[in-house]
């Protein structure tokens, strides 16, 4: 069996920045493996180390750059990875989820998975929709926002039986058939630390830079839809009555909000 | 082709609130286009759905019958089949965990640039949405090109319609293909069952990532001992492992409605505000004076919680843990 697990390099902002020519200053941006991918990651390895000859393979959209953040999937256990870059992607600002599923389409063609796992979103631009439209794309079933999986009875009866994670405290219980695309929610499982061994072992492991070309894909695959033509900090609204001072006034002023307030005596 | 067409959504026999909202922001589109709306309701309890969706604003029901629950291929299918025969401007879809699982499919499927997540939209001859990033801490306009254009809105991001409209309700018939119906939803599980019920808390300490690691919890357990009041968090607590389900406020957790909230290192995101902002007084310990919180908050303490947190203790009388 084979599964394909979609990584994404994101870039994380911090407390503090500027914005400036309609995007967030590099130096107020650290990069790291999408949160949601690296539990679609651990869901991929765990059925690795219950499965008998079960491969899986990282793909991810991104320049050479996110080679670091890639290796964090092989270093927790993926065996192989697929980088996908092409100067037709360089400029684009925004890449909208038809061109993400396009371009994952192709490399699933090429990689013939039987099940595919991606975040159920990014959470940099948080469009949550590149799973299911590469589903569609590709002709697969799916489910989304996933967080519960039955492992063996995807080994042993190529269905995917999840638990879909509704709102208000809800779950949906839904049987999938294989081949299938699965959005991973956080909290599906426990992602491990990659070990110092693992780490080093990465090191030796393959990521396969692919471009268009190699994937039979035209330049215009990377044309958009949408264009991003604002980015602004969100104007605060708060009337909160700031309690001042240091910690033992604030505590102090705290306090006796609660006892106003007549949820605590004392 | 200047119409909208907004899908509703329901669960387990009742409608649900966001499809009122999405009424709104229909009705808003078609005003824009000068089309009108069609609002679509598939499987369960068409006919009463579609009498409760028949608010002002709304032009046409239309009520596919098939099934009882969301099945992400029948709805495909349906919406395939109502976008073919009304051949709108717009697809409108709720940003739900139903509408994650199939309007990027059908977007996809009738090859319409996808919008997701919006929390406002205007049409001027061409679209342009309003949408968060990097966990809403930016704001972005999208402009998009060329529709026919497919849209999810956010849920409370607009009011919800009122009123009785006189909308023609009609049954459209779908030729489905059950072959391609290859998922099969097989029931629903309450989660966070257990000995604590959040929801009925009347004071409820929360906490979220700024508490940094577990053995860290001891400090907020002896407060909450120090004052009574029921520990309950926001979701990466709940996702590491470090507390039950069961005490999870927000969109996936359960809605609580204290009568004070103490959120501790908690930043705010929406989907946690949606799970606690009926409570009726909302007081916020952050470090980071722009945590999204405080615009929700009654009261604000910008300072760190390990400071704090161990003096409110002592003011009631209790021992903050070392930690």
């Amino acid at each position: 069996m084979k599964v394909l697990v979609t990584v994404k390099e994101v870039a994380e902002v911090e407390e503090d920045f500027e914005i400036s020519n309609g995007e967030i200053e590099e130096t107020y941006l650290d990069y790291d493996l999408n949160e949601w991918d690296d539990y679609a990651v651990e869901e991929g390895v765990q059925l690795q180390e219950a499965g008998d000859d079960v491969e899986v393979v990282a793909v991810t959209i991104g320049p050479e750059r996110s080679e670091e953040t890639i290796r964090m999937a092989l270093a927790k256990g993926a065996d192989r990875a697929v980088r996908v870059w092409d100067d037709a992607l360089e400029d684009a600002d925004i890449l909208d989820v038809e061109a993400k599923a396009d371009i994952l389409a192709a490399v699933v063609e090429e990689e013939d998975p039987d099940i595919v796992l991606s975040g159920v979103q990014a959470a940099d631009d948080a469009f949550g929709g590149t799973g299911v439209a590469l589903a569609e794309e590709v002709g697969f079933e799916w489910a989304a926002v996933v967080n519960a999986l039955d492992t063996e009875k995807v080994l042993d009866e190529g269905v995917a039986s999840v638990h879909r994670e509704l709102e208000g405290g809800v779950e949906e219980l839904t049987d999938v058939e294989l081949p299938a695309v699965l959005t991973i929610q956080t909290g599906i499982n426990e992602p491990r630390y990659a070990s110092l061994r693992g780490i080093r072992q990465a090191q030796s492991k393959e990521i396969a830079p692919k471009s268009f070309d190699d994937l039979g894909l035209d330049a215009s695959v990377a044309d958009s839809a949408l264009e991003l033509t604002d980015m602004y900090e969100p104007e605060t609204e708060s009337d909160a009555q700031y309690l001042e001072g240091d910690a033992s006034e604030q505590a102090a002023q705290l306090a006796d909000v609660l006892r106003e307030k007549g949820v605590v005596d004392g | 082709m200047s119409d909208v067409l907004a899908v509703a959504e329901h669960r387990r026999g009742e409608l649900r609130d966001v499809s009122f909202e999405l009424v709104t922001a229909g009705r808003e589109l078609a005003d824009a286009t000068g089309g009108d709306l069609h609002v679509a309701v598939v499987g369960g309890d068409t006919d009463s759905f579609a009498d409760a969706l028949n608010r002002e604003g709304v032009d046409q029901l239309h009520a596919v019958e098939y099934g009882e629950e969301f099945n992400h291929d029948v709805y495909v299918q349906a919406t395939e089949a109502l976008f073919g025969d009304l051949d709108p401007e717009f697809l409108v879809v709720p940003n739900s965990v139903n509408g994650l699982d199939y309007a990027p499919a059908i977007a996809n499927k009738l090859g319409l640039p996808y919008v997701s997540d919006a929390v406002d939209v205007e049409y001027d001859g061409s679209l342009t949405a309003t949408r968060e990033m990097y966990g809403s801490k930016v704001e972005t306009t999208i402009e998009v090109a060329e529709g026919p254009y497919a849209v999810s809105i956010r849920g409370g991001e607009w009011p919800a319609a009122e009123g009785v409209g006189d909308a023609d309700v009609s049954a459209f018939d779908v030729d489905f293909d059950e072959d391609a119906i290859r998922s099969t939803v097989t029931g629903f599980e309450e989660v966070g069952a257990g000995d604590v019920d959040i929801s009925e808390a009347e004071f409820l300490v929360s906490i979220g990532r700024g508490i940094e690691e577990e053995e860290n919890l001891p400090l907020i357990e002896a407060l909450v001992e120090a004052t009574d009041a029921t520990l309950s968090s926001s979701r990466p607590i709940v996702d590491n492992g470090w507390l039950p389900k069961n005490r999870q406020v927000g969109q996936s957790g359960k809605q609580v409605t204290p009568d004070v909230y103490l959120a501790i290192g908690i930043s705010g995101a929406v989907q946690h505000v949606a799970g606690m902002k009926g409570a009726e007084t909302i007081i916020a310990v952050n470090t980071d004076p722009d945590a999204p919180i405080f615009d929700i908050a009654d009261y604000g303490v910008v300072g760190d919680l390990f400071d704090v947190v161990p003096a409110l203790i002592e003011e009631f009388g209790g021992d903050a843990p070392d930690v």
